[in-house]
C-alpha cells in the first residue's frame, strides 16, 4: 500500500508523465476516456475542481469508482490517490462497489416516507431480494452490469416533494409512485424494458447517465434535442401559474420602459 | 393590492418547449440584458439594493448589500457562483424553473456577473438532477451560439463564461462556503466565516453566491423597476416567491404568491386539507425551519412574519402533515437525515446528531423514557449556535420545536413504553429501571 501509495505520489509530482500512454493507470480506460478527461480539465480554471466530473466519468466506465479510477483521476489532477480517496468517499453518488445497470433510488426522507415512500423502499427491498432476505441499501439484484441488473438505494430528498413518493432510475424522475408502481417498474427494467420516465429523458443505463454527469451529451444532435425536450412539465409543477390563468390572475403589469437609478460617480 | 397568486418567474412555464431559447425570446427573454448592460455596474447594484430582493435560498440576506460587497476593482478575478444544489428537505422550486425556464436563469447571471464584474460564472446543479443539467447545459450552448455568452456580449465589450458543473451527492453543499469547497475538488466542508466569500471565495478570489431563483428574478427587477417589484409583497420583503407546498394537501405544487400570503390562503389555493383530514403540523421553509401548527395558519409567510411567530421562512417549502402522522416519528426521520448529512467537521453538529438520531429512534421505537425528552433538548442546546455552519442549528429545528408543541406526544410514547415495561419482565427490566428513575 504504501509503496504503491509512494510511486503514485511520485509519479503525480513528475508532470512529464502522459497518463494516457502511462501503463500503470491500467487499461480500464481508453484513449477516448483520456481525452474526455482533458476536456474537462480544460473547462476550469484551475485543475483540481474537475474531480467531481471526473469522477462522474470514471462511473461512466466502470460503473463504480474503482481502485484504477481513483489512479486515473489523481494522475490527471497531479493529485495523491489519498486526497481522491478522501473526496470518493464524502459523496453519495459514488459507488465503492459495482452499480447494477440501473440504479434505483427511492426518496425515504420524511414527507415522501409519509405518503408512502417507506412502503415503496421496502416492497422493493423484498421483491428484489432472494430466499427471503430482502435486498439492502446499494446492493444489486442480478449480476452488475449486466442486462436486467438493479441497484437499490434509500435517497434523501430528491427535490420533488410536490410529487411524493417519488423515486428516480438512473437519477431520472418517476414521480408519484405506489409500492404496486415501483414493483412493475423494476419488473420492466429486469426484462429489459426501459419505462419512460415521468419527467427526463428515455432510460439508457447508470453508465450513460454518468457520462451526462461528466458533461457529456449524446453526440448525435437529433438525439441530444429529443433528450432534452423530454417531458417535464407535471401538473403539480405549472399548478399555480395555470391556477392564476384560469382565474384571470396576473403579476402587477410593468411600466414601459423605467430608467436605472441615477447613481453619482465617485 | 396584488392577486393571490402572482407569475413571474413562473409565468412561462404554461408555454410549450418553454426551455428553448426560441421560445424565451419570444416572451421578452433578454431585453433586460440588453438594458442592463447600457447601464453601470454602479447602477445594477443600487437597483437590486433599492428593490430589496432578498436571497431564496433561505437566508434572505439582501442580494444587493451582498453584490456591493465585492470589490469595486478588478485587480483580481471576479466569480459568480450559483447555488443550484437543491436539497433543503421540502424544498422543490429551482429544478422545476431550471427545467422550465433555465435561460432566465442564464440572463439572471450575465446581469448579476456583469453588477459585480465577473467574467466565469459556475452553475453549481445538484449532481441527482440529470435532467436539469441537461437542460442547463443545452441553454447554455445555445446562449453561446446567440451571442448572449462568451466574449463581447451584445456588442457591450462584456466577457462571461458559464460552466455548469454537477454536484455528487451530499446536502452540505447547498451551504455556500462547501459549495466553493466542493466546486473546488474538495470534500464539501464549510469555511470558517471570515473572509466572507466576497473578500476570499473560489480559488481565494472574490466570490458571490446566489440561488438560483434569486438570480431568475433579477432580469424581472431590471425590466420591471424597483415600484413594480414592491407592489408585491411587503415592506421588508418584497417580491413574488415559489411556495412549494407538498404533503397532505389536494392539490400540490408550485404557487408564485406576494411574500407575506399565509398558509390559510395558500391551502386555499391548494384545495385544503387532503380528504379533510386536519392539519397537524407543517414547516414554513423546508426540515431546517421550526415546526409550525394549526395556531400559525395566519401568520405572514415573510421573512419577518415567520420569525416573529419562531419559525424562519428558509425555502419557502411547505411541506403539510394532517393528524395522522406522528411527530415524534417525523422528527427522527429528519435526524436521521442530518445525521447521514453532516459533514462531520464540527464535533457538536457530527456527534450531537449522531447520538440525537439514536434517542429518537429507541423512542419511536418504544423504548424510550421521559428523560430522554430534556437528553434531546439539552444535545439541542450543545448543538446550537456551535458549529461553523447552520447545518447543526437547523438539525435541532425540527426536535425543539416537536417538542414545544408536541411534548404530550413524546411523554405518551415513553409513558407506553413504563407501563409495558412494568407488565413485562426479564429482558425489560433494564429499561423499566431507567423508566423508573424519571
Amino acid at each position: 500500500m504504501t509503496e504503491a501509495h509512494e510511486q503514485a505520489r511520485s509519479a503525480a509530482r513528475e508532470p512529464s508523465v502522459d497518463p494516457a500512454t502511462d501503463p500503470s493507470a491500467g487499461e480500464v480506460f481508453d484513449a477516448d476516456i483520456h481525452a474526455k478527461a482533458r476536456e474537462v480539465i480544460a473547462r476550469y480554471p484551475q485543475s483540481r475542481s474537475a474531480l467531481l466530473p471526473l469522477l462522474h466519468l470514471v462511473q461512466s466506465v466502470q460503473g463504480y469508482v474503482s481502485r484504477e479510477g481513483i489512479t486515473f483521476c489523481a494522475r490527471h489532477l497531479d493529485l495523491s490517490e489519498a486526497e481522491v480517496s478522501g473526496v470518493v468517499t464524502f459523496y453519495t453518488m459514488y459507488k465503492r462497489r459495482p452499480c447494477g445497470q440501473h440504479l434505483v433510488s427511492v426518496c425515504t426522507n420524511t414527507l415522501c416516507a409519509a405518503l408512502g415512500g417507506d412502503a415503496v423502499y421496502r416492497r422493493l427491498c423484498e421483491h428484489l431480494g432472494e430466499e427471503g432476505r430482502p435486498l439492502g441499501h446499494e446492493e444489486t439484484a442480478g449480476t452488475p452490469g449486466e442486462q436486467g441488473s438493479i441497484t437499490i438505494e434509500h435517497a434523501e430528498c430528491l427535490a420533488a416533494c410536490d410529487l411524493a413518493p417519488v423515486l428516480q432510475v438512473n437519477y431520472e424522475y418517476f414521480d408519484n409512485q405506489s409500492p404496486d408502481s415501483a414493483v412493475e417498474l423494476v419488473d420492466a427494467l429486469r426484462n429489459g424494458d426501459k419505462p419512460a420516465p415521468t419527467r427526463g429523458a428515455p432510460l439508457t443505463d447508470f453508465r450513460s447517465a454518468e457520462l451526462q454527469l461528466a458533461g457529456f451529451f449524446p453526440d448525435d444532435s437529433e438525439q441530444s434535442r429529443s433528450d432534452v425536450d423530454a417531458p417535464t412539465a407535471a401538473e403539480e409543477t405549472v399548478r399555480g401559474a395555470r391556477l392564476a390563468q384560469d382565474r384571470g390572475w396576473t403579476a402587477p403589469a410593468m411600466p414601459d420602459d423605467v430608467a436605472l437609478p441615477e447613481v453619482e460617480q465617485k | 393590492m396584488s392577486d393571490p397568486i402572482t407569475p413571474v418567474l413562473t409565468k412561462r412555464w404554461l408555454s410549450p418547449n418553454s426551455w428553448r431559447l426560441s421560445t424565451y425570446e419570444q416572451l421578452e427573454g433578454y431585453t433586460a440584458v440588453r438594458k442592463a448592460l447600457r447601464g453601470t455596474p454602479e447602477q445594477l447594484v443600487s437597483l437590486i439594493k433599492e428593490a430589496g430582493l432578498r436571497g431564496r435560498g433561505g437566508a434572505g440576506f439582501p442580494a444587493g448589500v451582498k453584490w456591493g460587497f465585492m470589490p469595486k476593482d478588478e485587480e483580481k478575478p471576479h466569480y459568480l457562483v450559483i447555488n443550484a444544489d437543491e436539497g433543503e428537505p421540502g424544498t422543490c422550486k429551482d429544478i422545476p424553473l431550471m427545467m422550465a425556464d433555465p435561460h432566465s436563469l442564464i440572463e439572471g447571471c450575465i446581469i448579476s456577473a456583469y453588477a459585480m464584474r465577473a467574467h466565469r460564472c459556475f452553475i453549481y446543479v445538484r449532481g441527482e438532477v440529470l435532467h436539469c443539467m441537461r437542460r442547463l447545459s443545452a441553454a447554455v450552448s445555445e446562449a453561446y451560439e446567440a451571442g448572449y455568452l462568451g466574449s463581447d456580449i451584445l456588442g457591450s465589450g462584456f466577457d462571461l463564461d458559464i460552466t455548469v458543473h454537477a454536484g455528487a451527492g451530499a446536502y452540505i453543499c447547498g451551504e455556500e462556503t462547501a459549495l466553493l469547497d466542493s466546486l473546488e475538488g474538495r470534500r464539501g466542508e464549510p469555511r470558517l466565516k471570515p473572509p466572507f466569500p466576497a473578500a476570499s471565495g473560489l480559488y481565494a478570489q472574490p466570490t458571490t453566491v446566489n440561488n438560483v431563483e434569486t438570480i431568475a428574478t433579477v432580469p424581472f427587477i431590471v425590466n420591471g423597476g424597483v415600484d413594480w417589484f414592491r407592489a408585491m409583497g411587503t415592506e421588508k420583503s418584497p417580491g413574488p416567491k415559489i411556495y412549494s407546498i407538498s404533503g397532505h394537501v389536494e392539490h400540490p405544487g408550485q404557487y408564485e404568491a406576494p411574500l407575506g400570503t399565509t398558509l390559510r390562503e395558500l391551502l386555499d389555493l391548494a384545495g385544503g386539507m387532503k380528504d379533510g383530514i386536519p392539519l397537524k403540523f407543517w414547516t414554513p421553509g423546508g426540515s431546517s425551519t421550526p415546526l409550525f401548527t394549526a395556531e400559525h395558519l395566519d401568520v405572514p409567510l415573510d421573512f419577518e412574519g415567520a420569525a416573529e411567530a419562531g419559525s424562519m421562512l428558509g425555502t419557502t417549502a411547505l411541506m403539510i402533515f394532517n393528524e395522522t402522522v406522528s411527530v415524534p416519528w417525523a422528527v427522527m426521520k429528519w435526524t436521521q437525515f442530518y445525521r447521514h448529512e453532516s459533514c462531520g467537521k464540527c464535533t457538536p453538529c457530527r456527534e450531537g446528531t449522531y447520538w440525537l438520531a439514536q434517542i429518537l429512534e429507541r423512542m419511536v421505537d418504544g423504548r424510550g423514557t421521559e428523560e430522554d425528552i430534556e437528553t434531546l433538548l439539552d444535545v439541542c442546546d450543545n448543538v446550537l449556535g456551535r458549529s461553523f455552519c447552520a447545518l447543526g442549528d437547523g438539525a435541532v429545528s425540527p426536535i425543539t420545536s416537536g417538542i414545544q408543541y408536541f411534548r404530550s406526544e413524546f411523554l405518551e410514547l415513553c409513558r407506553q413504553n413504563a407501563t409495558s415495561s412494568a407488565a413485562s419482565s426479564g429482558g425489560d427490566a433494564q429499561s423499566a429501571l431507567v423508566g423508573a428513575q424519571s
